[in-house]
């Protein structure tokens, strides 16, 4: 296949996707006696309008990336990891607790490598257990994650509602030490807007994941395993060690994203933090199609579509774009398929 | 409390389980994986809270629930079935629309983000099993899955389902109609799963944000734990609901912390996905209508 249909399959489903999305919203806007413009007005306004509504979108993507990244990289083994949502709070979790061990006034940059391991390992356990469990029994990775998402997050909820809260609170004590700066910190039109240095955290992971996707020999390996397992096999490659490995590595992945919380945010590990972000992961790899940069420019969207809901809040309920968001998922993972399908139709009636 | 009481507890709260996995065997027989059940639900239980609010009356909130369990199967059968898109990419994806629909129309048809007015529900006299029985959704609850497994290992539409879930090219070589014997099973489990949707709003009176709370995902661990049988399927709902009882009569004792008791359900599939107590073998064509 050339490279110019390569691009067509990867670019045309999501703008379908988008016009479909569209759709629905105008329905929902005028279900809500709105006019469609000025609602969708109002949220490029909120959003990309100015540097408050840009660092709060730039603050969600850098979540969303990382979530993102996780499960594209378990895509490309042909694994799905559902598990980021709980990945990503035992990440952010294991960072806040390496935090609290810390004593005060030690320089960010000094501490971070430690609180990147935290977050990693945090999150790599979560992944280990469903890579395990799938390379030794063959359990289905899709329903060990799912209920592990469950175990994990309740087991959180033990620790810090009996161990180490606030009282009358669902957070832990603040980090004295490791807090990341913020662009309002610098940048003045950004104050009070969340976006922080967790930002090149996730650029750096994103380049270095596609670096081990395309560039080295275990990426090869991981991405052949995704495509023919049977074959990868056959040629030497150890199926089951690449499936530990790859949800493992996605599990912190997926943990060092608790970091733009924990870090760069509120500096403690609070409930519910990470709540939705492994589910609208899986819809930034799907969109991004599972490619780094791909998944960097559909965090962005949904992280837009995220803040553009608050944004319009006035006009039209801010639920409706929990509604886009599923609409953009139903309609990208329905059209790839058939959009090949049609493209592929096409050109073989051409030649 | 007494034996009988925690028996009818354990039975109320096992209620929206055994309906919601019932229409999972169902759907996971045929071959798509229900990680829908939760979207069916919270569907099911905004159209009970509506259609009841609407009409005056909980039979219309029974028959709307079904409707928009239905609907958002259809939604998930043409998408996986027509489409050929994946199917957990599609069920997550169907799950996160009934969150975003339940919560914009509770906004515009109740002007709430947290719950609708108090709706009809079956009135029922006294307490306990009393109570329970005068609720016909609980009849419905108790005899719906022997149905399913009256219908699954005994009819011949069964036979097809089990067919078109384990080897649908060898199915359809026979004459069997593949694509509208899973149709059928996934509009089926969308409508018994709403049900289950619909038992939660009747039962408590009105539709809040969420209500489900996860039990579309215990109503599938109990599926997997149950082995994709039925009847032990429903064993391991009645099983889970008894553990979710006995935390709530340890609540405040301190004796278990509450969210080891939650775990329950969900650690005992993962240890049987891992065959370490008895191999769970799933269909053999489970989630792969894309590929076919």
């Amino acid at each position: 296949m050339n490279r110019k249909a390569v691009i067509e399959e990867a670019i045309l489903p999501p703008f379908v996707a988008l016009l479909l999305a569209a759709v629905v919203g105008d329905l929902l806007i005028l279900s809500f006696g709105q006019s469609p413009g000025a609602v969708y007005k109002l949220l490029l306004e909120g959003t990309w309008g100015n540097a408050y509504g840009f660092g709060q979108v730039l603050y969600k993507a850098t979540t969303l990336t990382f979530t993102g990244l996780a499960v594209g990289l378990g895509l490309r083994a042909g694994l799905f990891n559902i598990g980021a949502e709980s990945q990503l709070a035992a990440g952010g979790f294991c960072a806040a607790l390496v935090g609290l061990l810390l004593p005060a006034g030690i320089p960010a940059l000094l501490c971070l490598p430690l609180y990147i391991l935290a977050a990693g390992f945090g999150g790599g356990i979560v992944g280990a257990v469903p890579g395990v469990l799938k390379a030794r029994f063959g359990a289905h990775e899709v329903i060990v994650t799912i209920m592990l998402n469950f175990v994990v997050l309740a087991l959180l909820n033990y620790l810090t509602s009996e161990k180490v809260h606030v009282p009358d609170t669902l957070h832990t004590p603040e980090l004295k030490s490791g807090a990341l700066p913020r662009i309002g910190d610098f940048l003045e039109p950004f104050h009070g807007s969340a976006a922080n240095a967790t930002i090149l955290l996730a650029i750096v992971a994103a380049i270095v994941l596609w670096w081990y996707l395309f560039r080295t020999r275990r990426g090869f390996e991981l991405r052949a395993v995704g495509l023919q397992p049977r074959a990868a096999e056959y040629a030497g490659v150890s199926v089951a060690g690449v499936t530990w490995r790859a949800l493992a590595v996605s599990g912190a992945i997926a943990g060092i994203g608790g970091l733009n919380y924990v870090l760069g945010y509120k500096h403690y590990y609070e409930e519910g933090f990470a709540t939705g972000a492994g589910f609208l992961g899986i819809a930034v790899a799907l969109v991004g199609r599972n490619h780094p940069l791909g998944i960097v420019l559909a965090a962005l969207l949904f992280a837009t579509l995220s803040q553009g809901g608050l944004a319009v809040n006035a006009l039209v309920p801010k639920q409706m774009v929990d509604v886009l968001q599923a609409v953009v998922i139903l309609a990208v993972s329905t059209s790839v398929p058939e959009v090949r399908r049609l493209l592929r139709a096409r050109r073989s009636t051409d030649s | 409390m007494n034996a009988m009481d925690f028996v009818a507890q354990t039975l109320r709260i096992a209620v929206p389980y055994l309906l919601a996995a019932a229409g999972g065997v169902l759907s996971e027989k045929a071959g798509l994986i229900a990680l829908t059940l939760e979207g069916y639900m919270l569907g099911g239980a905004f159209g009970a809270a509506v259609g009841s609010y609407v009409a005056g009356a909980p039979w219309v909130g029974v028959i709307a629930a079904m409707v928009v369990g239905a609907a958002l199967a259809m939604l998930y059968a043409t998408s996986a079935i027509r489409f050929k898109a994946d199917q957990v990419v599609v069920g997550i994806a169907i799950n996160l629309l009934a969150i975003g629909l339940t919560r914009f129309f509770l906004r515009l048809f109740f002007d709430s983000s947290s719950n609708s007015p108090r709706v009809p529900g079956f009135e029922g006299s006294g307490t306990g099993f009393v109570a329970l029985a005068t609720n016909p959704l609980v009849w419905i609850g108790v005899i719906v899955i022997p149905v399913v497994a009256w219908v699954m290992y005994r009819t011949p539409y069964g036979l097809r389902v089990r067919a078109v879930g384990e080897h649908p090219a060898a199915a359809a070589s026979v004459g069997v109609p593949v694509t509208r014997v899973r149709y059928i099973a996934v509009l089926l489990s969308g409508m018994i799963a709403g049900l289950g949707g619909a038992y939660l709003a009747l039962d408590q009176h009105q539709f809040t944000d969420g209500m489900t709370a996860g039990r579309g995902f215990i109503a599938l661990a109990a599926i997997i734990f149950g082995k994709w049988n039925p009847l032990w399927a429903g064993l391991a709902c009645l099983l889970f609901a008894a553990a979710e009882t006995l935390q709530i009569q340890l609540q405040g004792t301190h004796a278990i912390p509450s969210q080891f008791i939650e775990m329950i359900p969900y650690v005992l599939t993962i240890i049987a996905l891992a065959g370490l107590v008895g191999r769970a073998v799933p269909p053999a064509a489970l989630g792969k209508t894309a590929s076919e």
